[in-house]
């Protein structure tokens, strides 16, 4: 297997983007990651998304997104695993890159929300889940996030406030980050005082739906420096699978596909939790931050929320998360979201993160979640000397 | 009529849904303060519930205290005015839940309230006959009065299920029945129409009080028996005031009727009405003590029926929850949590 | 959820019809066809006594299409006596009343109607225990 890198980046804002289709959204992140890279045609392409066919009646993204960034006739097909979609897409490049199948990937993922709303928009998102076991008994994504939140809070004797530091960590950084939906900070004040969604989580453990599009340009470690960019080599790249529903899983508040691709990324990239500079989670909901991080061996079990409180997760703690302000506060365009997490990572370890700049970053991590925890896909990204 | 072999109730089984309107509340938002309401509250279903979950909760109570492998049960007919369908049976859904499938009949009888009592006759022919071994007959209903209406104060959610067999395994054994029909249009819904109407007194004397009357008076004669041969009376309750009335007229005492007697705290569950009554007397009746069941159902006729309790009732009773428990399990809703609750309100 | 799938599952939905698992003897709901203990295939059919308890639950508010009628509803994880949890709304019952731990038992409502034209769904939901053994 060759070694891979990222030779370019591009995203859009992340909001709600009335005036632009899927398609422009896709050629934007696209066209912005190709300059970035300085290059002109790709090999392949890989598209992240979730939620096309449901919301924008448009599936065949592959040959749909190829053709409108001007790159007809190459390889091009779309990926899906949820939320997870956009780093399974950027995995899936990986592959095809690392097997010598293709010199020069273009991983864009992307999702148009806003082109339906209310009900249906929360019917489309459940679709992660269990249609037959979950979904038809009135469950939503958040409900069953809920479910997660409040055995946790019985089991370990945990208060909701105690999750409060994971979006006020999140929306001070996004301020700094010119892409962020939300570029406001927050108090806990705030956190306490918002509205119930699904108790206990309230409109502030949860990451807001938007339109946006990221996207990567990958090649071959040794030819990285034959580019304009500074490359980002990833040292390691897993993608771990569990049971769809959350009833069915052995233990429901460990998420095993987190620790089995945070594992493996580890091993490969031949590292500790604690040579981690920052870690861009998947914060969609506080409850996802704490058991991500003690799935992978940031904390105890049981005591992810403790990083939190401790402000261990900012910028200046001990594993900075969120820093460009994460689901939470950048936004969660769901199928897009993995490569916006990996966009950021990238600019981060390249010192480009402007106000967002986590010092002397070397080593970034990135995790992308599918569903309740049933597809993971861990990224770890190095600094290509 | 009388089954040329023994048959009985091997198994019964109430449900009455939780959520109860007071009859001030109706008074208040139709007729101001005041008056004297035909019940003091009605049984409202929730959102979720309808016939079918009504019957379904009273069979899996049924069979609780019968006992029986599902697979031997030969007939699942369930009797109602407010079948979830027009088309397509609510007694299959039954049939199914239960695991009675697919060796069984299974149909819906309409006789608006006595459907239920209509299953039941049925139900010992085909038993008696030796055809089947076990039937059920369900009475239940989710009755909807037109808002305003004198029937909105009573149309009320309820059913009970019985589980009819052979008389050796039975708690309670048939000892004759009679049914009197006339063609008698005192109330009556056409298919496209969402509320009943009815024939405002004309239901009272010749619809009511001539067919329970008719059909319990040509019961005791034929059978030489007398009111105080009786431990229990039950008849069909639209209302407080008709089966107490009714009763006196056919020689009955309150001690006799107050057991089965419901409709002041419940309304009237229409085909779920008697059979109700007759699940409340069964909790708490001793063994060898004698039942009189009428039913009324518009249209018209009335079910009578004679029944001796014998000694395996004592054991089953507790076998599964009792009217009087589900009664007790009462949640107060206003009128406009009714009105959401049966669907009164438009949302589109 | 369209007519024939819920069809397939009348049997598991009316009625909480699992599997044992044949060779580890676990019970399984809902029913599979590799058990995910002992991931042998071929199981045999189970009748759950529906008995249970609150493992988790949530109260929606934000309901998705088809269910907007029954909102606010409340949704739990339901660990049943024979061991499996399931996903499962509760009826019957005030949101501020349920508590981790509380005994449930089974009964068989309405998951969907439209309360038109459309075919009713009927499926299991656990309501507080008032069943006595």
């Amino acid at each position: 297997m060759r070694g891979v890198s990222i030779i370019g980046v591009g995203q859009t804002p992340v909001g709600e983007h009335w005036e632009r289709s899927l398609r422009h959204l896709a050629y934007e992140a696209v066209a912005a990651a190709m300059k970035d890279a300085g290059i002109e045609g790709a090999h392949a392409m890989y598209v992240g998304n979730m939620l096309s066919g449901e919301i924008s009646g448009q599936s065949h993204l592959g040959a749909l997104i190829a053709d409108f960034c001007g790159l007809r006739g190459i390889e091009a097909v779309k990926v899906e695993a949820a939320c997870g979609s956009g780093a399974a897409a950027v995995r899936m490049g990986y592959l095809a890159v690392a097997s010598g199948a293709h010199d020069l990937v273009i991983c864009v993922g992307v999702e148009k929300m806003t082109d339906d709303v209310g009900s249906k928009l929360t019917a489309a998102l459940a679709q992660a889940a269990d249609a037959d076991y979950e979904v038809a008994h009135g469950v939503t994504f958040v409900g069953l996030n809920a479910l997660l939140m409040r055995r946790y809070m019985h089991e370990y004797r945990v208060r909701h406030e105690d999750f409060a530091g994971f979006a006020i960590n999140a929306h001070a950084n996004a301020v700094g980050n010119p892409n962020a939906m939300f570029r406001k900070a927050i108090t806990l004040e705030d956190f306490k005082g918002a509205d119930m969604i699904a108790d206990p989580i309230n409109l502030l453990d949860s990451s807001p739906m938007a339109d946006g599009a990221a996207a990567v340009v990958l090649c071959p470690t040794e030819q990285a420096h034959a580019f304009r960019g500074k490359p980002v080599r990833i040292a390691g790249s897993a993608l771990a699978t569990d049971c769809l529903s959350i009833h069915d899983r052995h233990d429901p508040l460990w998420l095993q596909a987190a620790e089995d691709s945070a594992r493996r990324a580890y091993a490969q990239a031949d590292i500790t939790p604690a040579d981690v500079d920052l870690f861009e989670l998947h914060d969609a909901f506080t409850i996802m931050s704490a058991l991500s991080l003690e799935a992978c061996g940031f904390a105890e079990r049981g005591k992810g929320w403790q990083l939190a409180v401790d402000g261990e997760i900012r910028p200046s703690g001990r594993i900075p998360i969120c820093t460009m302000g994460g689901l939470k506060a950048r936004g969660h365009p769901v199928g897009a979201t993995g490569v916006y997490q990996i966009v950021e990572a990238v600019l981060q370890l390249r010192g480009e993160a402007g106000a967002c700049q986590i010092h002397n970053a070397r080593v970034a991590m990135t995790q992308n979640i599918g569903g309740s925890g049933a597809t993971i896909i861990t990224h770890i990204l190095e600094v290509q000397e | 009529m009388k089954p040329i072999t023994p048959v009985g109730i091997v198994g019964y089984g109430a449900y009455v849904p939780r959520y109860r309107l007071p009859a001030s509340e109706v008074a208040r938002v139709w007729k101001g303060e005041g008056g004297d309401p035909p019940v003091r509250e009605k049984a409202v279903a929730g959102l979720d519930e309808d016939t079918l979950t009504i019957a379904l909760e009273a069979t899996r109570n049924a069979l609780r205290r019968a006992g029986v492998n599902p697979q031997e049960i030969g007939a699942v007919w369930v009797g109602s005015e407010s079948h979830p369908y027009a088309v397509k049976p609510t007694g299959t859904i039954v049939a199914e839940a239960i695991g009675a499938t697919p060796y069984t009949l299974a149909a819906d009888l309409q006789f608006a309230c006595k459907a239920g009592t209509e299953a039941i006759q049925a139900g010992i022919g085909l038993v008696a006959s030796g055809m089947v071994r076990y039937a059920l007959a369900v009475g239940a209903d989710t009755a909807q009065g037109r808002p305003g209406d004198a029937l909105e104060y009573t149309a009320a959610a309820g059913g009970a299920a019985y589980l009819i067999g052979p008389a050796k395994e039975s708690l309670a054994v048939f000892e004759e029945s009679l049914s009197y029909v006339t063609d008698t249009p005192d109330f009556w819904r056409r298919p496209y129409m969402h509320y009943p109407t009815h024939a405002q007194r004309f239901t009272g004397e010749p619809g009511y009080f001539h067919h329970v009357l008719s059909a319990a008076q040509a019961l005791l004669e034929h059978t030489s028996r007398k009111a105080e041969d009786f431990r229990y009376l039950v008849l069909h309750q639209p209302n407080t005031k008709f089966p107490e009335r009714a009763a006196r007229r056919l020689g009955f005492r309150p001690e006799q009727w107050k057991t089965g007697l419901l409709s002041p705290e419940i309304g009237n569950t229409y085909a779920g009405a008697a059979l109700l009554g007759l699940t409340a007397i069964l909790d708490e009746a001793g063994p060898d003590e004698l039942i009189l069941v009428v039913s009324f159902g518009s249209g018209a006729g009335s079910d009578a029926f004679i029944l001796r309790t014998t000694e395996q009732i004592t054991a089953r009773q507790k076998l599964a929850v009792t009217t009087r428990e589900y009664i007790a399990r009462r949640v107060v809703i206003d009128y406009a949590l009714y009105a959401r609750y049966r669907r009164k309100l438009l949302t589109e | 959820m369209g007519i024939p799938g819920s069809w397939r599952l009348r049997n598991q939905r009316l009625s909480l019809v699992g599997e044992v698992c044949h060779t580890c003897g676990n019970k399984i709901f809902p029913p599979r066809d590799v058990c995910p203990h002992c991931a042998r295939e071929a199981q045999h059919a189970f009748q759950f006594s529906g008995r249970g308890e609150v493992y988790s639950f949530t109260t929606v508010f934000n309901p998705p299409a088809g269910f907007e009628e029954y909102a606010p509803y409340t949704v739990a994880l339901v660990k049943l006596e024979e061991g499996p949890i399931v996903t499962a709304q509760l009826t019957d019952v005030e949101p501020e009343r349920v508590a981790i731990g509380q005994p449930v038992e089974m009964v068989t409502r309405k998951l969907r109607d439209d309360g038109h034209a459309e075919v009713i769904s009927y499926g299991y939901k656990f309501r507080p225990r008032i069943t006595t053994d």
